[in-house]
């Protein structure tokens, strides 16, 4: 039986262009604009869904996605929002939340058990005994889905755009167009949007509207009027950066300021079985009339608690749907010249009653009406039956302020109209319309156009202070729409299935403050948020707890306003990725590359098994000559007066009386006396030093330090040149007889001592030199400039080629640190630990006057709660081997744990370091709990563990002779 | 997302920004007591209201101080370091 009405006057389909879909496995036809809901409406198919909990049979209620009665899945895309998204050409759909078909449902037997299924009941019921609720838990989490996600199908991500305006207007509807109009035409860049294909709001839904027409017209000769149709302003964050959610993907809007004329959302009554297929909003009914040409019913009864509900009986009467009656809870006369029309058109009206019931048997077939008392309760003894297969509900309105709350508003509640309405707006936030409580429809016309005024005020346009025109001094929401039933089935969210009783046991259980009677019965959770549910729960606390309405108060309104789908908000991958000037070189010679922040850095160079090369590389530092790539170092130029005073201020050590020409470890700790940077300072001038830093450190480093040059009022400057330079390191004991050829300095022992420091050239490019300790071989760390560093690398790498020169890599590099008992800042320390933790009291000199930390590490000197010290496993060692975290266990307590641990070739055992508490500093072993708790024994040893008195790192030549 | 105001570079959104911590003048250590000194280190009044910030605009690397309303999150305004040391009577 079709529900097609004829061509209805500015609908927005196009009766031309027919397209065909399927729903359920059955095949429907819909004309071009037609909602899902509304081609299957066209149809008489009025069931169109399954509850969320009872899977109770649900079809139109809102028509505007503020209730999501009908959910629907189709072969390539799920939470498809059946009322307001357009069919295309070919759509399958089925319903979600369906066990064998919307219509055979067997999720519908539920319903029986709906008493072992009271509010909460995932926190009581199901519980006992014990063993049984993993049972029950999966059965439950597996009935709570709504609909199916294919992982085969394909990934989209939309792009982003950005955009920039004066003022973002948010409504097209008669104050919105108002306010965008009146703000363009005084000359601001303005942008309005709607979630509507069309503009015009609930203009739409007349037979006519003159007023609309108008303001399209102004709109269409405005430049400066950018309109963005199908597009949702999705929430509000900080200085009006404001997301628009437009089909094409998301626009990035930053506003001036902000408009919002978002309307309200029709609010239902509660009675029993209000959720039949059937009974629905006054709105929803005039949308599906006059914007799709269907009719919802053939002969309803109007449920009333304002003038609209008049205005909508006259509008839908003349479409040809029977009105039966209209049911009103008040006095009709009040209602004045409204209700004499209506009177006179010959619909009955029956005063001071509301809807007790709604029957049916999956559908509404009959309501039965009750008088109300004094107090507003229904008396059902003067029940009557009125068989109908419509019940429109025109009882209130809440305000769409979820922009409003999120923008800092303070919303009052306001007896009339009978909402919550603006008290206070966040800077260069405006509000008008039926959102700030203004109903006329000429009155909000004007109130777009002062709101329009006073934001065109903030932004400098122009100074007017314009009157706004009077809030509505009729009450159009009904401040108890509320009928309590012993049967029961009384919905308040029809999202959640959520019933009046679950909301008064709630309450009765001590959840009776909004917050946590919202989170506790989930109303106001659901896909559309409680924007049908929220305010009659609001309604119903306040009466539980014997409150006023603005004393319960609402929950905070969060971003999305609509449910946005994930190929919006999903990025691009981008890995940054930062690469030395030798990156092509390495990869060329097989290194496997390891990420150190954004840098990548060879871990070892193959081919070949991983342990097996690294060992080979540990072995070609210690017996011959490698290289190593450490051009990820931090740099830092330091210099000016105050150069020499700011170092000592800044690190442990004092480098104010180093010498010209050489090297010191800097250690940093932080105000608190924790370790957070190492590095080498060379110093070439009285005002002049040049120092690294960690890989991971340097970009933090380097802005302490910019900060504490200003916060310490010394004169001098720093200079980042982590990237401009590159770094290099040649290591073992044949590496002077490699690089004396190739460079212009006398690397003669007496000429460069350990610890030096010279500049000069390598390979023809300028150069510095630094005699550094870390692997603890005679080497030479140079630095030069990253455009000519490749070529540097190369000459070493071809001048010690008859020698069996090696690249080596970070894993080598930390096995040959470790041999010397050095430590890596963050591994073997951590966020608590101090210098004298880590064993390394000779680094803070407390004779300087002061530096960073210093108070601090006088305090933690008697405090020192750990200790690193070395360990060694024992030689042949077979079975598990320790690894960095493992814990040192002593007398059954956690004493302490693994930092570091490698095997090394030299010594031919399993070194490492461990962090432990201070009572086993003394230790002479240390027990070791492995994987699948082993415990492994491990003796404690000084470091370093190889060549301790550091002679080979002082070698004159490859013979041996030291320093 | 907010905007916050660069004395040299002018208003840029939140995300260029690092924030410092709170401007708090450091007591004279030598005359601190332990208690004191580790009040100075630790401790922060959490209480919401206008304070002063150090703040630094990442990609030029210029550090200044804000005063923010931390309650309504508002910027009152930006200084240069030199300007709040003044007012410091430093």
């Amino acid at each position: 039986m079709s529900r097609r009405l004829p061509p209805q006057p500015g609908e927005w389909i196009d009766r031309e262009r027919v397209l065909r879909f399927s729903f359920e496995g059955r095949e429907y036809s819909a004309f071009a604009g037609d909602t899902i809901s509304s081609a299957l409406l066209a149809y008489g198919v009025r069931v169109l869904g399954r509850s969320f909990k009872y899977h109770r049979p649900r079809g139109v209620f809102s028509a505007a996605n503020h209730d999501t009665n009908v959910l629907l899945q189709s072969d390539s895309d799920y939470n498809i929002r059946a009322d307001v998204v357009a069919v295309e050409e070919g759509m399958k759909l089925t319903a979600v939340n369906t066990v064998g078909g919307l219509d055979k449902d067997r999720g519908r037997f539920i319903e029986k058990f709906s008493a072992m299924l009271p509010v909460g009941f995932y926190y009581k019921t199901f519980h006992r005994p014990r063993a049984l609720f993993p049972f029950w838990e999966n059965q439950i989490r597996r009935m709570a889905g709504l609909g199916r996600i294919d992982t085969a199908w394909p990934q989209t991500r939309l792009p982003k755009r950005h955009g920039f305006c004066d003022l973002l207007v948010v409504g097209a509807g008669a104050s919105g167009l108002s306010a965008a109009i009146t703000a363009a035409e005084a000359g601001a860049d303005v942008w309005l949007v709607d979630e509507n294909p069309r503009a015009g709001g609930s203009l739409n839904d007349q037979q006519a509207n003159v007023q609309r027409d108008e303001l399209l017209a102004r709109m269409a000769h405005l430049d400066n009027l950018t309109f963005l149709p199908n597009t949702v302003a999705a929430g509000w964050y900080g200085d009006h950066y404001i997301p628009l959610v437009t089909p094409e993907g998301l626009i990035r809007l930053r506003a001036r300021a902000l408009i919002v004329a978002g309307g309200v959302y029709e609010q239902p009554a509660v009675f029993r079985n209000n959720d039949l297929p059937g009974v629905m909003l006054t709105s929803g009914a005039l949308r599906l009339v006059h914007r799709y040409g269907v009719a919802p019913c053939e002969s309803a009864v109007i449920l009333a608690a304002n003038s609209d509900a008049y205005r909508t009986a006259l509008e839908l009467k003349s479409t040809g749907m029977f009105i039966l009656a209209i049911v009103d809870m008040e006095d009709p006369e009040s209602r004045g010249d409204m209700f004499l029309q209506v009177r006179d058109a010959g619909i009955p009206i029956r005063g001071r009653s509301a809807v007790y019931s709604a029957e049916g048997e999956g559908l509404l077939e009959a309501v039965t009406v009750c008088e109300l008392d004094d107090q507003g309760r229904t008396k059902p003894e003067t029940a009557q039956r009125i068989a109908c297969d419509g019940l429109l509900m025109s009882v209130g309105y809440a305000p769409a302020a979820p922009l409003l709350y999120q923008s800092g508003a303070r919303m009052v509640f306001a007896e009339t109209p009978g909402q919550f309405v603006p008290e206070t707006l966040g800077p260069g936030v405006f509000a008008c319309g039926r959102v700030n409580g203004v109903f006329d429809e000429n009155a909000r016309v004007a109130d777009g156009a002062a709101a329009a005024d006073e934001a065109l005020r903030h932004l400098q346009i122009k100074s007017d202070t314009p009157a706004r025109p009077a809030r509505c001094s009729e009450r159009m929401s009904h401040p108890w729409p509320v009928f309590p039933h012993p049967r029961g089935k009384v919905f308040v969210d029809l999202d959640e299935d959520l019933q009046l009783k679950d909301l008064e046991r709630a309450a009765a259980e001590g959840f009776d403050n909004i917050e946590l009677i919202k989170r506790y019965s989930t109303v106001g959770m659901g896909p559309s948020q409680g924007k049908h549910a929220n305010m009659n729960a609001v309604r119903i606390l306040a009466r539980l707890n014997n409150q006023s309405i603005g004393d319960t108060g609402t929950t905070t309104a969060r971003p999305f306003f609509h449910p946005v789908p994930v190929k919006h908000l999903a990025g691009r991958r981008l890995r940054p990725e930062r690469r030395t000037a030798m990156h092509g070189w390495h990869r060329k010679h097989g290194a496997v590359f390891m990420p150190a922040g954004h840098w990548l850095r060879p871990k070892y160079y193959g081919p070949g098994p991983e342990q097996e090369a690294i060992q080979a590389e540990v072995m070609a530092v210690r017996e011959g000559v490698g290289l190593i790539d450490v051009s990820t170092l931090g740099k830092v130029e330091v210099f000016g007066p105050d150069a020499a005073r700011f170092m000592d201020q800044l690190y442990t050590l004092k480098l104010s009386t180093m010498k010209l020409g050489m090297t010191r470890y800097a250690l940093m700790v932080d105000e608190a006396g924790v370790i957070i940077d190492d590095g080498v300072c060379a110093r070439w001038a009285q005002d002049h030093f040049y120092v690294t830093t960690t890989t991971t450190g340097a970009e933090a480093i380097f802005r302490q330090m910019q900060r504490l040059i200003g916060e310490w009022g010394l004169k001098l400057d720093v200079l980042n040149r982590t990237s401009q330079l590159a770094s290099m390191n040649i290591a073992g004991p044949l590496s002077r007889e490699i690089l004396q050829p190739l460079t212009d300095i006398d690397l003669a022992q007496e000429e460069f001592p350990f610890l030096g420091a010279r500049q000069g050239q390598v390979a023809g490019v300028a150069a510095s030199l630094f005699r550094v300790g870390f692997v603890g071989e005679l080497g030479y760390e140079i630095h030069v400039p990253a455009a000519q560093a490749r070529h540097v690398w190369e000459a070493l790498m071809e001048a010690g080629r008859a020698k069996g020169i090696r690249p080596f890599g970070v894993e080598a590099q930390r096995q040959l640190r470790l041999e010397k008992g050095h430590l890596i800042v963050g591994q073997d320390s951590d966020g608590t630990s101090s210098p004298f933790d880590a064993n390394m009291n000779w680094a803070v000199k407390f004779d300087k006057p002061f530096f960073r930390g210093k108070r601090s590490l006088q305090i933690l000197k008697e405090r020192s709660a750990n200790r690193l010290v070395g360990f060694r496993l024992r030689d042949k060692h077979a079975g598990p081997v320790p690894r960095e975290c493992h814990l040192v266990i002593e007398d059954g307590e956690i004493a302490g744990r693994v930092t570091s641990i490698g095997y090394s070739p030299s010594l031919e055992a399993w070194v490492g370091l461990a962090m432990v508490d201070r009572k086993l500093a003394e230790a002479e072993r240390l027990s070791i709990r492995v994987d699948g708790a082993v415990i492994i024994e491990a003796q404690v040893v000084p470091t370093p563990f190889y060549d301790p008195q550091g002679l080979r790192q002082k070698l004159d030549s490859a013979n041996g002779v030291s320093a | 997302m907010k905007l916050i105001h660069c004395p040299k570079v002018g208003t840029r959104p939140a995300s260029e920004f690092v924030y410092g911590g709170l401007w708090r003048p450091m007591p004279d250590p030598d005359a601190s007591s332990d208690i004191d000194w580790s009040h100075y280190v630790f401790h922060r009044d959490g209480a919401p209201g206008v304070q002063r910030e150090w703040w630094c605009h990442a990609p030029t690397g210029m550090w200044f101080v804000a005063e923010r309303d931390t309650l309504k999150d508002e910027f009152l305004r930006t200084l240069t370091v030199a300007e709040a040391m003044k007012g410091q009577g430093q």
